[in-house]
């Protein structure tokens, strides 16, 4: 599992999925966006590794959340933070781990609360799958398949590693 | 925790210690206090967007009950409710049936049967929003918007996070709760905010006529000299003279009351030089509070007012939050069973 998850892999893979679809789609000064937690440490790299000046922005989705109706509010909110503006800008909205795809709606409505972007790349560390909406990454590093009792996280900032959970089922 | 806080704490949470009601600040912990302002400080963020909405409480309606007139405290329930995304209601109970003789109870049935989930209530009787939260439906929400002379929780909340903004925090903070704290419920809950968030020392500051019999027991000193009391202070909050509220002479006249204990440039150097000023409104310039420091550097009385917006939509969101997580498990312990 170690070797298959190397992180400089990943990251690799990220980083070169993203210059080829920036090339792609003519986007020279993307706006980063990571989603907490992982997200904003990968949406950290990133922007060094593609040498961006411009500051990422942070986004916690709990107030866009789908299950507020099921499980109520997170105690743990923390401000949204994007230090600029999303109207018309090209984005890049980046997560560590994409699955059902709900916490991707829940970003891109966030988003748009910000103004109207000209367009989204989504990239992912980790796809796991098993998704529950018309939600596609753009780029992801690894397509993985898990069991229905293993979870993966991504821990970090320094090392960023992923760490694989065993739930007790 | 006394039996009568640990019932006060019973009816405003859940079994798993989630807000499901907001009446008073009796019986809620730091911890939960804290997660109050963490909250409401993401919402603050919320209040800069050029979208300032976001849609927790879409399709739930909010019925604003106020018994009792108010501008500021009922406009910015109305407005957090909706930049939550509810649908609000607003009742002038004086212009509606309970003036033609409806009893409360029979009130809160017919609005009920609206489907509402959240009433945000304001009453000239101590404990109507308590009596409410015992008997209303399951999963609706109540939240005391002020109730006589009882308490102001969401007043005193904003106050935290007004101090908290400016200050850091509350370790080592000298405040001072100045004038009419005998009529005033936002001093009861802010005293009582204060100490649960570790203030260093409350003091208040007024006449023997305008404090309460047995004031220490709120948790606080009492100073009548405001010259001596000003010393030191990092906060002073200033308090509405209460004129309607007053029955028999407690006060010789406004302008002696205005040199004694009005808040003038003189007595606020005589405070730490940074210390912040703040008023719950509205303010009667030249009688608590001289204009000048009103609208001074000092001042953050319209920073507390924006806070308020946030601090409402973070209860508000946290009570409803805990009634559907409530119902929820309540539904699923049914249906294991």
């Amino acid at each position: 599992m170690t070797a298959l998850l190397d992180m400089n892999r990943l990251l690799d893979e990220l980083e070169a999925g993203l210059r080829n679809i920036m090339a792609d789609r003519g986007v020279t000064s993307p706006a980063l966006i990571g989603i907490r937690t992982g997200g904003v440490w990968l949406a950290d790299v990133m922007r060094k590794r593609l040498g961006l000046e411009e500051p990422y922005g942070e986004l916690d989705i709990s107030f866009y959340r789908d299950d507020f109706s099921r499980i109520g509010l997170n105690p743990k909110v923390k401000p949204s933070s994007l230090p600029f503006s999303t109207e018309d800008r090209d984005i890049i909205l980046i997560d560590d781990v994409i699955m059902s795809g709900r916490t991707i709606r829940a970003a891109m409505n966030e988003i748009f609360d910000y103004g109207r972007p000209a367009s989204i790349i989504l990239a992912t560390l980790i796809d796991l799958g098993a998704r529950e909406l018309p939600v596609q990454p753009d780029v992801t590093g690894k397509v993985l398949a898990l069991e229905s009792h293993q979870r993966v996280k991504l821990r970090g900032p320094d090392p960023l590693h992923i760490e694989l959970q065993e739930t007790g089922q | 925790m006394t039996v009568d806080q640990a019932s006060k704490r019973s009816l405003q949470l859940t079994a798993d210690g989630q807000l499901r009601h907001f009446l008073t600040l009796d019986g809620l912990d730091r911890a939960l206090l804290t997660d109050i302002l963490d909250t409401a400080d993401s919402f603050i963020e919320v209040g800069e967007r050029t979208i300032k909405k976001v849609p927790l409480l879409r399709g739930r309606t909010v019925v604003n009950l106020f018994f009792e007139s108010s501008t500021r405290t009922r406009s910015t329930f109305e407005l957090a409710a909706k930049r939550l995304s509810a649908d609000v209601l607003n009742l002038d109970i004086s212009t509606s049936a309970t003036s033609k003789g409806e009893s409360l109870s029979d009130t809160l049935l017919n609005l009920e049967a609206m489907a509402s989930d959240m009433f945000v209530v304001r009453h000239s009787q101590s404990g109507a929003p308590h009596f409410i939260a015992e008997s209303v439906t399951p999963g609706v929400a109540i939240i005391n918007a002020g109730d006589g002379r009882h308490a102001h929780p969401t007043q005193a909340m904003l106050d935290m996070l007004t101090i908290r903004q400016h200050k850091g925090g509350f370790e080592g903070m000298k405040v001072a709760i100045v004038g009419d704290v005998l009529h005033s419920r936002v001093a009861r809950s802010q005293i009582r905010a204060l100490n649960e968030l570790g203030a260093a020392e409350v003091r208040v500051i007024a006449p023997g006529t305008l404090l309460p019999t047995d004031v220490e027991s709120l948790g606080c000193t009492v100073e009548y000299d405001m010259q001596k009391g000003m010393k030191d202070l990092d906060v002073v909050i200033m308090l509405r003279l209460q004129k309607e509220r007053m029955e028999g002479a407690l006060l010789p006249s406004e302008r002696e009351f205005y040199r004694l204990y009005g808040l003038s440039r003189d007595k606020l150097a005589l405070a730490h030089p940074e210390c912040i000023v703040m008023h719950p409104g509205p303010i009667n310039r030249g009688v608590e509070i001289e204009s000048a420091v009103a609208d001074g550097p000092q001042s953050v009385i319209l920073n507390q007012v924006t806070n308020g917006i946030a601090i409402r939509m973070a209860v508000m969101s946290m009570a409803m939050g805990g009634q559907v997580s409530e119902r929820n498990q309540k539904q699923a312990g049914r249906e294991q069973a």
